[in-house]
């Protein structure tokens, strides 16, 4: 009952059925979001062409995530609250008190990628979202 | 097409295995290096308060029932302390005790009156062998560096097991959403959500920046905060010159809040 043609063709069939998300998005666009996020925001816009992230752009993008969760640890449980990048810039490290200093458009920014990729971090129960018409306006 | 032999096919699956999970154990080290993302540096801020083992001194012959108020007030607004009508979901970081109540067991049969009807202040005594801290299964509440009992609240799990062991009440359960119930919200400092424990944190986030508890530049001098283990600090001088008490000794849990009567 040994068929070897028969049997590897139904296997290259499966595997490329199996395989379809991966090699169907080679080449193809869809693989970068269709996310449009905002930086127009009042303290962003008034730092000009200056204006940077803590970290750069793509590594924020990817790792912000890593990033808060590391700073919940210093802050909370070790005690350090400033935050000195590589190049020798100084933050206070809060979510609430540095990210959303320029960050205060929370529907544009931080929802329209959670809301793409369909997370929905736990955060949000405790921490409060920016509301520009109190705490940031006052800042800028 | 040649039959292969049962030696030959066990020793090419075991080669393929091999090479299957040398390529897995690879990837994973190189998805690990990734995960250990930070490039930059902690650090304390140089202008925090100095002192290992923070506390406070009460002078009770200051304040009075409005200026308890006052300093609960000031503190709840800022660190969203919610207004729980019902006393049963209450929540409550600083607050008003009588004397029979704050040093239950060691009063007197015949209490002067002008203390048995005073009101007093009461909040987290942040002991030095701090019970809370012992019974918390998830170590969500911890005392740091500077001897202050803190919470974690990403990892409070609401077992109140703290609020059975504390013996002064200071903490309390958020039963209900929090969030329900703030007057008005504070943006630089978070909430709490429903399910977690909370207390006195001895502003621990002002501490870190150099400032002085709310409750202690809104009581205007008759509260002072410092660190008790330094002979030459203002609480350590108080309690050095005066006739102070602390809330049940006797427990062994070392509270550091002192009180003037």
């Amino acid at each position: 009952m040994y068929k070897p043609t028969k049997i590897i063709i139904a296997l290259v069939i499966f595997l490329a059925i199996v395989t379809f998300p991966i090699w169907s998005s080679i080449g193809s666009d869809s693989v970068s979001p269709d996310v449009e996020i905002s930086l127009d925001t009042p303290a962003i816009n008034a730092l000009g062409d200056d204006a940077s992230c803590i970290y750069d752009t793509d590594y924020m993008r990817a790792n912000h995530m890593k990033v808060l969760s590391e700073w919940k640890v210093e802050v909370v449980r070790n005690g350090n609250r400033m935050i000195v990048t590589e190049d020798g810039r100084e933050y206070l490290a809060s979510l609430e008190n540095t990210c959303f200093e320029c960050h205060s458009n929370y529907e544009d920014f931080c929802l329209k990628c959670h809301e793409y990729s369909n997370v929905d971090p736990s955060c949000w129960e405790c921490h409060l979202e920016p509301v520009t018409d109190s705490n940031v306006s006052e800042e800028v | 097409m040649e039959k292969m032999s049962r030696r030959k096919f066990l020793k090419l699956g075991t080669l393929c295995a091999a090479g299957v999970s040398a390529a897995a154990i690879g990837a994973s080290s190189v998805a690990s290096a990734a995960t250990t993302a930070t490039t930059g540096t902690y650090q304390k801020n140089v202008k925090r308060l100095k002192g290992t083992a923070m506390g406070m001194v009460i002078d009770m012959r200051e304040i009075d029932s409005e200026k308890i108020a006052e300093l609960q007030k000031v503190c709840h607004a800022f660190h969203n302390v919610p207004n729980v009508p019902n006393e049963k979901d209450e929540v409550k970081w600083i607050w008003a005790e009588k004397y029979v109540n704050l040093f239950a067991g060691e009063t007197t049969e015949r209490l002067a009156e002008k203390f048995a009807d005073k009101d007093f202040v009461a909040l987290c005594n942040h002991c030095e062998s701090p019970v809370c801290v012992r019974v918390c299964p998830t170590k969500a509440t911890f005392t740091n560096d500077q001897g202050i009992v803190l919470m974690d609240m990403h990892r409070c799990i609401g077992c109140r097991n703290c609020m059975a062991a504390c013996p002064y009440g200071a903490r309390s359960f958020n039963f209900v959403n929090p969030r329900d119930y703030l007057d008005e919200v504070n943006y630089a400092y978070p909430t709490r959500m429903k399910g977690v424990v909370e207390k006195c944190n001895f502003c621990a986030e002002r501490v870190a920046v150099g400032q002085l508890p709310l409750c202690v530049e809104a009581a205007g001098g008759a509260i002072s905060f410092g660190d008790l283990n330094d002979p030459e600090s203002k609480v350590s001088k108080l309690i050095a010159e005066n006739f102070t008490l602390q809330r049940k000794i006797n427990l062994g849990t070392k509270p550091k809040v002192y009180y003037i009567i």
